[in-house]
């Protein structure tokens, strides 16, 4: 990547700089923020969106991405997909469903059961979504 | 055998890699044969070396047999000779067993099979396939060996520790590997080496194969033996690191007392773990094993396609030049093993189907796993239809490769009941899954690494290798090797576990001891007609014919180096191609066949 | 050995990459590093989700000032290696140089400030076994420091016996530290992921 003269170098050391002090200002941000001590989905959200906005420039002006080929994109696109696949899937599995249950889960009642608790299935099918986290967590190996 | 009159000698002008002719010093023993940059060295260093191993992780499963088919019984001959870990009076013990069954898993996939068909036959045959002088990091290549090689002295120095090696299968799964034997810190620290290696080898693989081919050579006139080894390398590259995440995790659990890996509450031997002596005391808890499980499967089924690709490039060259047609759907094949090589990332959960995944991403599993074996079935189908009205040559590469294919379809077939959620409940951790995987690799990639060999050991050495006894190599190891895993589907079929010390423990066992005692005597057979392939692979090296520079008549650009076997910097000029890779039996030329290089 | 044989596209970007060798390399080799750090933080993803009790990093006594301190080190040293990469582009080989010192200044100074906060845990008695949180900082920092190092190692020698090249092969230094640069860029991208990740959330 030369420069074609010295205005185009000039303009590319004054990119360097803004780009420092927006990275400074990003970070003065990310910390405030923190202090207001947020709710995790949203501090998560906030937080991840500053990193990615940093990173970002790191990687389009450092790292000159701005200017590199397609070729490029596709080898890094395929690396974030999977990157993406292994910091969502292992974390899915601890969940009984993603979303898509058109129909609660309703465990089989013997013979005894079923006149006596007419519709009242919530007890037994505890097995879904917040339980199962912590049920992972300890490790029980499942 | 000279094919002088179709093989036009390449370009014209002076030319790089007549090393010999610059004046400069010969090099001296060490940087010619030891410590040697050139990608033909290094390619040989690591075929020798994986060779050695996969012969050691074989005969660690030959004595293994032993206890299988006779279980409790003195093993022959050997069985003295075998350290207090592993055997006591000659009988196996339990940690034996469990070590050397790690072990031979470890060694026959790190050790062997994938330094044989990516470090031996990627570094030697890609570049001269697509005409380079050499890979684009030659240092690089030199480091990757010699990454790989500690990490096998680590590996096999670890079967002499007082406690034995890795004991907890080549899965490694916590919390039974966390509080293993030292022997698996070793096995740790010899992945970390050996993952370094894949690591630097798929960098280079990559750019050399995107980077320096040959003028005319563009991306579809690639053999698709640079293709399977470009995907392959892609597999490497991305799948890798998480395994080396999982061990630096549990080796600080093992070493630091972490708890990536370990729950709270575990109880080992009747005591609390955290009121033992060690590095566990206090032990803080809340991890999760099937963190280790995660992480290991996103590398391992990438890596069991890692292990099978090469095979596939392999066995479509050797089809291709011994038909003396074109391979059949090369398009398909390419799109195929792309698309392959994409989903492999995905699928990794079909070995922990019985983890108590949610339903939800259990089936997410199993529609990826069926959706992968579409891509492995056209490759399988392009192959065959290639030989389909061919003039087949029956060479020994040829017997080789054409056993690959049925033996690869069984495989892969009988991988469909496991990727199956409802049948894994029955099948899994039975034989039926070690006889799924087995004819993938055994029949599957181990024949066409022997395939490999025969085809290219004239271009490697200058000389073929004994056509009889390649015969004979092939039909009985063909027979004993089906007589090995065979059976092992009946047996997991009526229940027998696997990794079992004992094979009688469950009374359902007891019915299908007998195909067990088949599969031991088929496995020391096995072993027997290997020496048929040692020896040829010996003797010739001194006495096989003079070969020439291209016995098969085939067309792609390694059969076109200056000298046979090549020199540093391969051609005498850079080739230009002007053609696709498998130009065979084109009508209106004299011979049949058209190498890639020579002018229209 | 590779004396007598000249590689093709060693200086010279290909036409389908747009890059020479070492640059498709490097990046190549940050996929992989993405892949590894990737599976760290999916590991802190998966075992933060699975322990509800999993305390706030503002809770845990982690030094944010001096952690923000050093994300303003990493940074201004990502800036201090492109510009020394732009001093060579337009032949002031001695700014580069003090470019790269300076880079290398900062980077010390980073693991300086990394003694400081992991020499005030041990002294607390919190090491790696101390929790699951303690486990997964200790690792991802620690392993994060290690290619802070190996980062200076490779610019001590190119602004060292490196730097010879600049003689010979000027666009070949120059690339070296480009490469170097975005391996660098690189390891300032993770800490800017680690920082929130760990200290803030």
């Amino acid at each position: 990547m030369h420069f074609a003269n010295q205005a185009d170098a000039a303009k590319h050391k004054r990119t360097y700089l803004m780009v420092f002090g927006a990275l400074a200002v990003l970070t003065v941000i990310t910390v405030a923020v923190a202090k207001v001590h947020l709710a995790m989905p949203l501090a998560v959200t906030v937080a991840m969106v500053v990193a990615l906005t940093k990173g970002s420039l790191v990687a389009s002006v450092f790292m000159h991405l701005s200017t590199e080929r397609k070729a490029l994109f596709s080898v890094l696109i395929l690396c974030v997909f999977f990157f993406a696949v292994l910091m969502t899937l292992p974390v899915l599995t601890t969940h009984e469903s993603v979303g898509l249950v058109t129909q609660k889960y309703q465990p089989m009642h013997g013979p005894s059961h079923g006149a006596a608790e007419g519709g009242h299935s919530d007890g037994a099918a505890g097995h879904s979504e917040s339980s199962s986290g912590a049920a992972a967590g300890k490790g029980d190996g499942r | 055998m000279s094919t002088s009159a179709a093989h036009a000698h390449p370009g014209s002008g002076h030319a790089h890699g007549h090393g010999h002719d610059h004046g400069h010093p010969a090099p001296g023993f060490w940087s010619h044969y030891v410590f040697s940059t050139d990608h033909k060295t290094i390619g040989i260093q690591y075929g020798l070396t994986a060779l050695v191993f996969l012969f050691l992780g074989f005969c660690l499963m030959l004595v293994m047999r032993w206890q299988l088919a006779y279980p409790g019984q003195p093993i022959p001959v050997i069985g003295g000779w075998l350290p207090k870990s592993i055997a006591d009076a000659g009988i196996l013990l339990p940690e034996g067993y469990n070590a050397f069954g790690a072990m031979h898993g470890t060694i026959m996939v790190f050790l062997a099979i994938v330094p044989l068909g990516v470090g031996a036959f990627g570094n030697y045959i890609l570049p001269l396939m697509i005409g380079a002088q050499d890979m684009a990091f030659p240092r690089l290549n030199m480091a990757s060996y010699w990454s790989f090689l500690p990490g096998c002295v680590v590996m096999f120095a670890s079967f002499f520790l007082p406690g034995g090696p890795a004991q907890s299968g080549w899965t490694s799964y916590p919390p039974l590997s966390n509080i293993a034997t030292s022997g698996q810190t070793w096995w740790l620290l010899g992945m970390v080496f050996l993952i370094t290696s894949s690591l630097l080898g798929s960098v280079n693989f990559i750019v050399t194969t995107i980077h320096m081919r040959a003028p005319g050579l563009t991306m579809f006139r690639l053999p698709f033996f640079v293709w399977a080894q470009l995907v392959t390398s892609f597999l490497l590259l991305l799948a890798f690191p998480p395994l080396e995440a999982a061990a630096v995790l549990q080796l600080m659990d093992r070493v630091a007392g972490t708890s990536f890996f370990m729950p709270e509450g575990l109880i080992i031997s009747t005591k609390l773990l955290t009121e033992s002596a060690g590095v566990f005391q206090g032990y803080s808890g809340g991890g999760s094993p099937l963190l280790w499980q995660h992480l290991f499967w996103f590398l391992a089924h990438p890596e069991v396609y890692v292990l099978i690709l090469p095979a596939m490039g392999i066995v479509s060259e050797v089809i291709a030049s011994n038909t003396r047609k074109p391979l059949w759907g090369y398009k398909s094949l390419v799109f195929s093993v792309i698309f392959l090589g994409f989903m492999s990332f995905v699928v990794w959960a079909h070995h922990m189907y019985m983890t108590g995944m949610g339903q939800a991403i259990s089936i997410f599993f199993q529609a990826t796993t069926m959706i992968i074996s579409g891509p492995s079935v056209v490759i399988l189908t392009a192959l065959l239809i290639s030989l389909w009205g061919a003039s087949i040559r029956y060479t020994v590469p040829m017997l080789f490769a054409t056993a690959f294919l049925p033996m690869f379809a069984i495989g892969g077939l009988t991988g469909l009941p496991l990727g199956l959620t409802a049948s894994d409940i029955h099948l899994h951790d039975t034989y039926y899954v070690i006889g799924h995987f087995h004819y993938v690799v055994a029949p599957g990639t181990i024949f066409a690494v022997f395939a490999g060999i025969y085809h290219w050991y004239p271009k490697v050495t200058g000389r073929m290798m004994n056509q009889f006894l390649g015969k004979a190599h092939f039909w009985l190891s063909f027979l004993f090797i089906n007589g090995v895993f065979m059976p092992m589907f009946w047996s997991g079929m009526a229940g027998a576990l696997r990794r079992q010390y004992d094979p009688l423990m469950q009374l359902h066992a007891e019915t299908v001891q007998g195909l067990g005692v088949m599969t031991s005597w088929s496995a020391w057979l096995l072993g027997l007609t290997q020496l048929l392939f040692i020896l040829n692979f010996f003797w010739s090296l001194k006495a096989g014919a003079p070969a020439g520079e291209n016995p098969w008549h085939a067309t792609t650009l390694e059969w076109a180096t200056e000298y046979t076997p090549p020199r540093h910097g391969n051609f005498a000029a850079v080739p230009t191609v002007h053609r696709g890779p498998y130009e065979y039996s084109v009508p209106g030329h004299a011979a049949d066949f058209v190498p890639q290089h020579e002018h229209a | 050995m590779s004396a007598t044989i000249e590689l093709p596209h060693d200086v010279t970007p290909h036409p389908i990459t747009g890059m020479y060798n070492g640059k498709f390399g490097v990046w190549l080799f940050l996929a992989s590093e993405v892949m590894l750090f990737g599976a760290l933080f999916s590991t802190y993803v998966l075992l933060r989700v699975g322990n509800p009790e999993w305390k706030h990093g503002w809770d845990l006594g982690l030094n944010i000032p001096l952690a923000t301190l050093n994300t303003m080190i990493l940074i201004t040293s990502s800036v201090t290696v492109v510009m020394a990469w732009y001093s060579l582009q337009i032949n002031k080989f001695d700014t580069a140089r003090l470019y790269l010192w300076a880079t290398v200044a900062l980077a010390l100074g980073f693991m300086v400030v990394k003694y400081f906060e992991y020499t005030a845990k041990f002294s607390h008695g919190i090491t790696p076994k101390s929790n699951l949180f303690f486990a997964i900082y200790f690792t991802m920092t620690g392993l994060h420091g290690l290619h802070v190092l190996g980062g200076v190692v490779v610019f001590l020698y190119l602004v060292g016996p490196g730097s010879r090249m600049w003689l010979t092969h000027p666009e070949k230094y120059t690339n070296r530290i480009e490469c170097t640069g975005l391996y660098w860029h690189f390891v300032d991208l993770v800490w800017i992921f680690l920082f929130p990740s760990l200290y803030l959330l």
